[in-house]
């Protein structure tokens, strides 16, 4: 161990010239070779699209190698849905300001595809002008999004990996379709669901939680900010130690994990030192996809049973001393006390 | 190069502010502590208006009554001659002073009603003094005169009319009354109809109230998502027009909740009922005397909304009580001396309320 210390002190000195190196927010190296092909494909596959080329820009962030990709059809036809979900939403938007392309940019922030009114409850069959092109657009986009999953899935298959990231995917389609759809269904009107749009999605988060007496009391919606905020706090944790360890070959971790005195071992002691407990090499990556996954997964939970369960969550939060109760400041509704005027 | 990327740095940072306020800023706490309820304003902001000066200085109220001197006088027949023509001075720079008297009088004939600006000044006499009298849960001892709302133009700066779009069929042009960056709604995509809904006035008002009473569904209130839309863009307005924010009436931990709220929430309570009354009670009522190019594109006339008066300051004009030189406009007649102590009361009332 002392000798681990010793090394490091000597690095630090040495270490000046590289320093700036490893602490740079662009990827350092980049590889020109003939381009890396992949695995062959399971039999029966349809074949990858070949094509690839090196790009420099993209190589400061990340691989500079471009394709091959493979699309399959379920790539394609999440492509073309994904497609007709944003002109159904973009037409819809460049109709309400008559069909004014510079009034398209100017207002773009402000203009929605709204969901059919309440007058229509949770009819399938609304006309286009009233609703049906949002019911339209979310039905492309589900079944984009649906296809898209699935393909991710099958690639993770078909690389003979787990399927971690479709499952992570996955928690967060859950959300969104309890937004849009799920939510609505239990609630029976499509009024309750989501516009599309810039600002007009956010106010309709305001909203939703003015309507049902302040979503913060909501104990899904506060577990969902945890996972959300701990993912964030995890990740800069995560970022920073294996960029901190880079002039060791830190990126390189999984190979490095069984040996002594690598940036690997680095890595794990600084944590222990600081905070007397180190996640592993392996467990870190556990613990941020369970919080990534666990923020939608509580957050659609906590949607779901807004209106549906409860209907003020400020009354429920304090009848379960979830949320402090306030001094009466001695106001009272004054409906009731009619005015003089009146 | 360093002091190039000097200079640039400075350059940028200075573009980084340059949506700032820098001026002086005062902050207070208007609720519980720890509840974020706290104003901050600028200094300057919490100044009183300079309010035009009375024409004169104030007659007596004794003599003879307008009404048996001057022919055809309606409203103010019960105040004094001297009085009478000193209120009609005073408005004539509050609403006309570049159109002087022949605005709203036939010169020849003072008492002739050919003008149609004089059966809308009648109508508007009325409703100052109703507000002054009736209405001081929301006017308070500060009263309100013409240049409230009218501040030395005929037509107030701000006012509303329906908007057009409830007409739109099919998708064309059709924003659904909303996503338009317009002032009713606060320049948010917020319902822009929500201004006519809630203040439009009428036998049974449209209520804001989308919150239920009870934890768990209930028939009670089947208020949707889009719906509340509504109220949140009437409250967006109120809160615009006032230039303060949501915390200045609620705490926020419940916006429904009355007995956590501030004082003026009834405040702005009586002051939504008090709109609908102008614009059920007086203008909408005067709709055929008022030519076109007063009205709006769904032919109804200029009404009145939160910043008609307010302009910005939660007290229009700063807090400045000026009907208090003016008691033709306030019915209920005070002796000089209660006059004058209670207007030194509303001066310090009003500072108070700007620390």
């Amino acid at each position: 161990m002392v000798d681990l210390v010793a090394q490091s002190a000597d690095l630090v000195l040495r270490g000046n010239a590289t320093m700036a190196r490893y602490q740079n927010i662009f990827t350092q190296v980049q590889l020109r070779s003939a381009p890396e092909m992949g695995v062959p494909l399971p039999v029966g596959e349809e074949p990858r699209i070949r094509a690839t080329s090196f790009n420099h820009w993209l190589g400061l962030v990340g691989q500079a190698q471009i394709g091959p990709v493979y699309l399959g059809w379920t790539g394609v036809a999440a492509l073309i849905c994904g497609f007709l979900a944003f002109e159904i939403i973009g037409l819809n938007m460049l109709a309400s300001v008559g069909w004014d392309p510079i009034q398209l940019v100017r207002q773009l922030p402000w203009l929605a595809l709204e969901p059919p009114g309440p007058e229509w409850g949770f009819d399938p069959f609304v006309p286009l002008a009233e609703g049906g092109w949002w019911i339209m657009a979310g039905f492309f986009l589900t079944t984009s999004i649906m296809l898209w999953w699935v393909r991710t899935y099958r690639r993770a298959r078909a690389l003979g990996m787990g399927t971690h990231v479709a499952w992570a995917f996955l928690a967060t389609i859950w959300l969104y379709l309890v937004l849009g759809f799920i939510r609505p269904a239990f609630m029976g009107s499509w009024a309750e669901a989501v516009p599309f749009g810039i600002f007009p999605h956010l106010d309709w988060t305001a909203a939703f939680s003015i309507r049902y007496g302040n979503l913060f009391y909501n104990p899904f919606h506060a577990l969902s900010i945890v996972f959300l905020y701990g993912s964030t706090l995890l990740f800069a944790m995560h970022g920073a130690t294996i960029l901190a360890v880079g002039r060791y070959g830190g990126e390189r971790e999984i190979e490095q994990i069984t040996d002594r005195g690598t940036a690997s071992e680095r890595a794990a002691l600084f944590w222990r030192w600081t905070m007397g407990f180190n996640a592993t090499m392996e467990s870190i990556h556990r613990w941020a996809w369970w919080f990534a996954v666990l923020t939608t997964l509580t957050g659609g939970i906590g949607i779901l049973l807004t209106g549906t369960v409860v209907d003020n969550w400020y009354l429920w939060a304090q009848q379960h001393q979830f949320a402090p109760a306030y001094p009466d400041t001695g106001v009272v509704d004054p409906a009731g006390i009619r005015s003089v005027g009146e | 190069m360093k002091p190039v990327l000097t200079v640039t740095l400075a350059g940028i940072s200075g573009l980084a502010l340059a949506a700032c306020e820098l001026a002086p800023k005062e902050s207070y706490q208007t609720g519980y502590r720890g509840t974020g309820m706290n104003e901050i304003v600028v200094k300057t902001s919490v100044i009183e208006d300079e309010v035009p000066a009375p024409p004169y200085d104030p007659p007596g109220t004794a003599g003879p009554r307008a009404g048996e001197v001057y022919e055809n006088v309606e409203v103010l027949g019960d105040v004094s001659v001297d009085q009478f023509n000193y209120t009609m001075a005073a408005i004539t720079a509050w609403v006309a002073p570049e159109e002087g008297c022949a605005y709203c009088h036939d010169p020849a004939n003072m008492a002739s009603e050919v003008k149609y600006t004089k059966a809308v000044s009648r109508r508007m006499l009325e409703m100052t003094r109703e507000l002054n009298q009736d209405w001081t849960n929301h006017v308070g001892n500060t009263g309100v005169t013409c240049w409230t709302c009218h501040r030395g133009q005929p037509v107030p700066n701000e006012y509303w009319t329906l908007p057009e779009d409830a007409a739109h069929e099919g998708i064309v042009r059709n924003k659904n009354g909303q996503n338009d960056p317009v002032s009713n709604s606060a320049y948010s995509s917020l319902p822009n109809a929500a201004v006519a809904r809630y203040l439009l006035g009428g036998p049974l008002p449209q209520t804001a109230r989308v919150i239920s009473k009870g934890t768990f569904p209930s028939p009670a209130n089947t208020t949707s998502t889009m719906e509340t839309e509504q109220t949140y863009a009437i409250m967006m307005h109120i809160s615009q027009a006032l230039g303060v924010n949501c915390t200045y009436c609620h705490n926020s931990q419940s916006f429904q909740s009355w007995e956590n709220s501030n004082p003026f929430r009834s405040t702005a309570y009586f002051g939504l009922d008090m709109v609908r009354q102008i614009n059920f009670g007086y203008i909408t009522p005067l709709t055929d005397v008022f030519p076109a190019n007063r009205k709006g594109a769904m032919g109804d006339p200029f009404k009145v909304n939160c910043t008609t008066c307010h302009q910005g300051q939660n007290k229009p004009m700063g807090g400045v009580p000026m009907a208090w030189d003016y008691p033709a406009l306030m019915p209920t007649m005070f002796s000089a001396a209660v006059r004058q102590a209670d207007a030194r009361m509303a001066r310090e009332r009003t500072g108070v309320a700007a620390e």
